[in-house]
């Protein structure tokens, strides 16, 4: 019983560890007083201005532009790459996975000045582009090691016999192996998304002077002190995405316990 | 044509914006402005300057990846005890955070830790003495494992839940206690989790510049901050370049580190 008390107690602490500093903006976000420092009374202010400030709206559309473009692009690279990878060899496989995983593994400052010293010595023109590439490169290896798994989970035997029974390898990919894989797909995307919206350094070393994302944006104002505007964005796009999440998770377990009620109910008539 | 192929596309970008860019700073780091071969750049870390925060985020580095292996590891177990991480719930609640913006998140650990800030005030309601850490390395420390804690849990997380339930209840079964069943079966089990952890922490950790900025004000200085400066505004990219090189020996090392006991990849962040 105590341990059990312990145990809830730990995971109880934790959570307040990793949520405080969340919760803390959320508050500020509300916060009457241009200070981070004190409490100035209840304000929306700055969710309605935020609105109107040109900038933010900027940084927020090419940050979300670049996430959904680069999760995208980089999970048919990665889906693709990593039905190549799993038909291959034991040693081009593994060759293949090392280099996988060098972004995965490698510091982001080494990524983020490797990839701007090349487009330097390529003449390419910092900006969009290049952020983009920069954030398809380093989420393809979120995608691969999602997928590759729901690979070797697949039974190669299914895909045959469609080809037996006169599927073409194209209608058979979409019929029988896309289904098993999706979950891996789809999670590799969402999490490509994730890295994308939240990534600072790669982003600082390639975008140029031009352009801005949230979190450039945010840096460059730390000296100067944050716009309470951002603090509203944040909730703004916390609270969607808890609430977007929740949805996902919890929907398909209430389906399911109304499909075994309705079944339960079925069975004893 | 051999499903091989559908790799192409991938491999060809990899070469391109993975491999060539990594070259390219060996390129630089190993020659000076006017393209000559130099080994200059490299031995720049021993200068006073460098080495010092070379060592320094060491340091910072090693303390905050003990600290997120000693709060992840019972903390996985605990998890996985109570079987709290059925389906993706567990992982949703550490990516969580993510959706809100890493650098504001590291910037509110200021707002709590201020001299009057929210810690403060509650230490103070309760008598407890002033937590004055704000612009010291232990801010700095504070910040990684904020930061870098996810990347420890969910690898240990997942190895602990792949141990076959029977090989602890048959180490119970022959009489071994609680604390034998950990060291002799739990513990190893879970190496390849623990050491994919650990690089995930020590390698973001070591090479930061960001929460060095937030949290220990404009005075420290780690090996990342003077990397960067280099390129933001010392325009060196040579010497830049030359002090990464130092940098990726150190993520090498690491990453052999996880070659050499993870090499299924069960410890992986999925």
């Amino acid at each position: 019983m105590v341990k059990r008390g312990v145990e809830r107690l730990y995971l109880v602490l934790i959570f307040i560890f990793l949520y405080a500093p969340i919760a803390t903006l959320v508050v500020l976000s509300f916060n009457a007083s241009r200070s981070r420092a004190k409490w100035g009374g209840f304000t929306l202010e700055w969710y309605t201005e935020m609105f109107q400030n040109s900038s933010i709206m900027q940084a927020l559309y090419n940050t979300l532009l670049i996430a959904f473009l680069s999760a995208a692009i980089a999970t048919v690279l990665g889906t693709l790459g990593a039905m190549g990878i799993s038909a291959m060899g034991f040693r081009m496989r593994s060759l293949c996975m090392s280099v996988t995983n060098i972004p995965m593994l490698n510091a982001d400052i080494v990524t983020g000045i490797s990839m701007m010293l090349l487009f330097i010595a390529m003449g390419f023109r910092f900006g969009f582009q290049s952020v983009l590439i920069a954030h398809i490169t380093f989420n393809i290896p979120y995608v691969i090691l999602s997928v590759m798994p729901k690979l070797k989970q697949t039974d190669k035997s299914t895909y045959e016999a469609a080809l037996d029974l006169g599927a073409s390898p194209v209608y058979a990919f979409f019929r029988v192996v896309l289904p098993d894989i999706l979950p891996g797909i789809l999670s590799g995307f969402l999490l490509s998304f994730t890295m994308s919206l939240d990534d600072f350094i790669i982003t600082h070393f390639t975008k140029g002077p031009g352009l801005d994302t949230l979190s450039t944006k945010i840096y460059t104002e730390v000296r100067k002190g944050i716009k309470p505007e951002m603090y509203a964005l944040s909730t703004l796009l916390f609270a969607t995405v808890l609430i977007l999440l929740l949805l996902i998770n919890v929907t398909p377990e209430l389906r399911k316990r109304a499909a075994l009620k309705h079944a339960q109910a079925a069975a004893r008539r | 044509m051999s499903k091989k192929w559908f790799a192409a596309p991938y491999l060809l970008w990899s070469v391109g914006f993975i491999i060539i860019p990594l070259l390219m700073i060996f390129f630089y780091g190993l020659t000076d402005r006017s393209g000559a071969f130099t080994l200059e750049n490299v031995v720049a870390i021993l200068s006073p300057e460098h080495s010092k925060a070379l060592v320094l985020s060491l340091l910072l580095s090693l303390a905050s990846t003990v600290i997120c292996l000693l709060l992840a590891y019972p903390l996985a177990m605990i998890l996985n005890k109570h079987h709290l991480g059925r389906g993706s719930f567990i992982v949703f609640l550490f990516i969580l955070p993510m959706w809100m913006n890493f650098l504001l998140r590291t910037l509110a650990w200021q707002t709590l830790l201020e001299k009057t800030g929210v810690i403060n005030s509650v230490l103070s309601a309760l008598h407890l003495p002033a937590l004055d850490i704000i612009n010291t390395p232990y801010a700095i420390v504070l910040g990684m494992v904020y930061n870098f804690l996810p990347f420890m849990v969910l690898p240990i997380y997942n190895v602990l839940v792949k141990i076959d339930e029977n090989v602890i209840n048959a180490a119970r079964d022959l009489g071994a206690n609680g604390v034998q069943t950990f060291f002799k079966i739990i513990l190893p089990l879970s190496i390849p989790g623990v050491v994919s952890g650990i690089t995930m922490v020590f390698v973001p950790a070591m090479t930061t510049f960001v929460i060095s900025t937030l949290l220990g004000g404009s005075k420290i200085l780690l090996i990342g901050n003077v990397i960067e400066q280099e390129f933001t505004q010392g325009n060196n990219w040579n010497l830049g370049s030359g002090l990464s090189l130092v940098l990726m020996v150190f993520i090498l090392v690491s990453m052999a580190f996880v070659m050499k006991y993870d090499r299924e990849g069960e410890g992986g962040m999925f």
